[in-house]
């Protein structure tokens, strides 16, 4: 292959990343390559979202001057906000590495799945099924993710290497001991693991990434005007998957996005934080976490997360 | 919400990250010490609060429970018990901080096993009232066996025996006697009350007599000491990068991270298990080449001469590369249900290298209070530490867990089950001088 492409223009010998984001960026090659070795046929998780792609930098941070020795697995809701699809492509293409899609879509026309009961029904909780098929298609044995442990309880608990049963399940009450950084990545015929290499990180970490390595990420997680209606606590953009009610309120803001998923179930905050600086110092002061602020599928219940991640969420 | 509270907690690059683990029990107040320095960091957002607040009212309590905080799972949260370790995450304007909490009652040797290995410091509470129990002396004999370098004793409830400085500086003595005696290298006693924040991070009015720092000023300012490091390189190779750059069509490097010293360009090396000498050509990473790369740097490495090496090889100075160890005594800490007996077989892995390894003998089990031999049993049980020699069907390059943590761990892998068994500390004694003279643990 030709020299690896570069989004940002090239360093000359010394990374801007230094202090404790030096130490996590270790942390993350080490696991990246670990997982490399380790399994057969693993596969990166990627959604659009800031998480993944930090995920592809330090990938391109493990790996450079070769090629990925994974494909990139794109499991599309077709919830997506308008600029995600284009620059996921632009992202891929820049890197020369091999995109997989599978998209809920398909698993709904195949009958492998139904639209959840309701208005306006999310297509979160689908993707397991449509991530599951995909795994079994493909024979991944390994699905690398951005989950980080500040996100979420659940997460705090899990490990850098979660091991999942042959029905993709995760048993929180046995998991493998975890100790220095020595991962064990055996399975059985069928089972997989899930690899967090950003599990130690959390948000303001992830920004903090992202303008040391002057990452490009979608503008809609900088402060924008859109159309937005209130619903369920949060504002969720008016779109085709989200149409308000007689009722509803419904205003033009000025917000900004904390996370990228389903556009039915991820909601803005009002923000003017137009700049990095400006996100970094908002996020540094924000007073509710990213999942709590604008995901309408984890204010269910108590243990929302932990019940999606046992049936094989992400 | 860009709010008044700017640049409070940017990323600045000079700060570091201090890898912690706590061991004690509720009873201790450890949920609470953990909630109040989450809470006083303003590592607790406004939704997780209001969540527990929730749940702490639907289990009919009046106070915020802070330890539904740290207890994720929904079974934790029903039966109100911790299960497994859970990792926390808050920062300060000085540093970052990763939290391994771990549960101080069943199974807790291997959880807080698990949870202290990877700390640079470990808090172990004492209530003022109780002082030191059996539990406490198993407690810093894990720290003291794991080598965590930092312990840090917070003596709790202070406030229940009336802030009295004579209780603190017995249980302080006490301690610190305790840990002299099984080898823990820098103690340091804090008395505080978790429940009303005394020297957690405001320093306590109470105690007037206390002259040192509160609890997270005191852990802002621990020092992440380098281990021993001297010219003993050791990169375990991970994964062999191949590529093709403008100046290289035929470009190869030995990816890994450096485990103990550091790697300079033009140091004389050999490439382990062939043993061959060499030279580094180059040391390269994503954001160009380096001219030297310290101890936790993920880099790529060429090498001068064309070698047979891969995943599961090893570089290392020169000067003294570790001798290959194909029979090697090392202190287990035992988790499986299914008892370790002479026979047993199983996969160690260690670094980036896995063997197959049988068990010789099961020396003894120690004594979590003193360290030394209790003297019984040639079987080891869950949550038993114990001697084993191994015989290995290939060689490993370790040192003594004693002078380097990672290259002196590693772990038993049941091969049927694929389960973590248990964690090995190698025992290599270490040799005084750069070079080489072998030591009788050593073939």
């Amino acid at each position: 292959m030709t020299v690896a492409a570069r989004t940002t223009p090239p360093v000359p010998t010394r990374s801007r990343v230094g202090g404790h984001l030096a130490m996590l960026e270790a942390e993350a090659v080490h696991i990246f390559r670990e997982a490399a070795a380790v399994f057969e046929r693993p596969a990166l998780l990627f959604s659009g979202g800031k998480d993944s792609l930090i995920l592809l930098r330090l990938a391109e941070k493990a790996f450079r001057p070769g090629p990925f020795p994974f494909p990139i697995l794109h499991i599309d809701t077709g919830h997506n906000f308008d600029e995600i699809l284009p620059f996921r492509d632009r992202r891929v293409a820049e890197l020369g590495e091999r995109l997989i899609v599978a998209s809920v879509q398909a698993s709904l026309d195949a009958g492998r799945v139904s639209e959840e009961p309701g208005y306006d029904p999310s297509r979160n909780r689908l993707q397991t099924a449509t991530l599951l098929d995909a795994i079994a298609e493909h024979g991944f044995d390994a699905l690398f993710g951005g989950g980080r442990r500040d996100e979420e309880k659940a997460r705090a608990k899990e490990r850098i290497f979660s091991h999942r049963d042959a029905f993709g399940a995760w048993d929180p009450r046995n998991q493998r001991p975890e100790l220095w950084s020595l991962y064990n990545g055996r399975l059985h015929k069928g089972e997989h693991m899930r690899v967090f290499p950003i599990s130690n990180w959390t948000e303001l970490d992830v920004w903090g990434y992202i303008a040391a390595e002057r990452l490009e990420v979608p503008s809609m997680y900088f402060a924008h005007e859109r159309e937005v209606v209130r619903r369920d606590g949060m504002w969720l953009a008016v779109s085709d998957f989200v149409h308000p009610r007689e009722g509803e309120e419904v205003a033009t803001l000025t917000v900004r996005y904390r996370t990228v998923g389903d556009m039915s179930c991820t909601g803005a905050v009002v923000s003017g934080a137009r700049t990095l600086d400006e996100v970094i110092d908002e996020v540094a002061a924000a007073r509710l976490t990213e999942r709590g602020a604008t995901r309408a599928d984890d204010a269910f219940s108590e243990a929302a997360m932990e019940d999606r991640k046992r049936e094989g969420y992400f | 919400m860009a709010s008044a509270e700017i640049g409070l907690r940017r990323a600045a690059p000079a700060r570091d990250l201090l890898r912690l683990a706590t061991a004690g029990s509720v009873d201790d107040g450890k949920s609470t010490l953990i909630g109040r320095l989450l809470h006083d960091s303003r590592a607790i957002a406004d939704d997780q609060l209001a969540a527990i607040e929730q749940a702490s009212r639907r289990r009919g309590g009046q106070a915020l429970d802070l330890a539904l905080l740290t207890d994720g799972l929904r079974a934790e949260r029903e039966q109100g018990i911790t299960i497994d370790v859970a990792y926390r995450h808050f920062a300060t304007a000085r540093r970052r901080f990763v939290l391994a909490d771990t549960p101080g009652h069943v199974q807790y040797t291997r959880n807080m096993v698990t949870g202290v290995s990877t700390a640079d410091a470990a808090i172990v509470l004492i209530d003022a009232r109780s002082g030191v129990l059996e539990q406490t002396r198993r407690h810093v004999a894990i720290v003291a066996l794991m080598r965590v370098p930092h312990l840090i004793v917070a003596v709790n409830k202070m406030d229940l025996v009336a802030f009295d400085e004579a209780r603190f500086n017995e249980i302080a003595t006490a301690v610190d006697a305790i840990a002299r005696g099984l080898g823990v290298l820098d103690t340091t006693a804090i008395p505080l009350s978790a429940l009303l924040g005394d020297n957690v991070v405001e320093r306590s009015r109470a105690m007037p007599w206390y002259d040192g720092p509160p609890l997270l000023e005191h852990l802002e300012a621990v020092e992440v000491e380098p281990e021993a490091d001297d010219d003993r390189l050791r990169l375990p190779v991970q994964w062999v990068i191949r590529g093709t750059t403008a100046s290289d069509p035929d470009y190869r490097a030995y990816a890994g991270r450096v485990e103990v010293g550091r790697i300079q360009a033009g140091q004389r090396v050999v490439a382990l298990p062939g043993g061959i000498a060499t030279t580094v050509h180059a040391i390269d990473t994503f954001d160009g080449s380096l001219d030297e790369a310290a101890r936790g740097s993920s880099v790529a490495v060429r090498l001068a001469d064309p070698l047979d090496l891969g995943r599961g090889g090893m570089i290392a100075a020169e000067a003294d590369p570790p001798a290959p160890a194909s029979r090697v005594d090392a202190i287990a800490c035992w988790f499986d249900a299914k008892p370790v007996r002479p026979g047993s077989r199983y996969l160690v892995q260690h670094t980036t290298r896995v063997v197959r390894a049988v068990v010789e003998r099961v020396d003894h089990r120690l004594d979590l209070e003193t360290l030394g031999p209790d003297g019984s049993a040639n079987a080891l049980g869950p949550n038993d530490i114990g001697h084993l020699h191994l015989r290995l069907a290939d060689p490993i390059f370790a040192d003594g867990y004693a002078v380097s943590r990672a290259t002196g761990s590693a772990i038993l892998i049941d091969e049927a089950t694929h389960s973590t068994v248990a964690a090995l500390l190698v025992e290599i004694e270490h040799r005084p001088s750069v070079h080489s003279s072998s030591s009788s643990k050593r073939e």
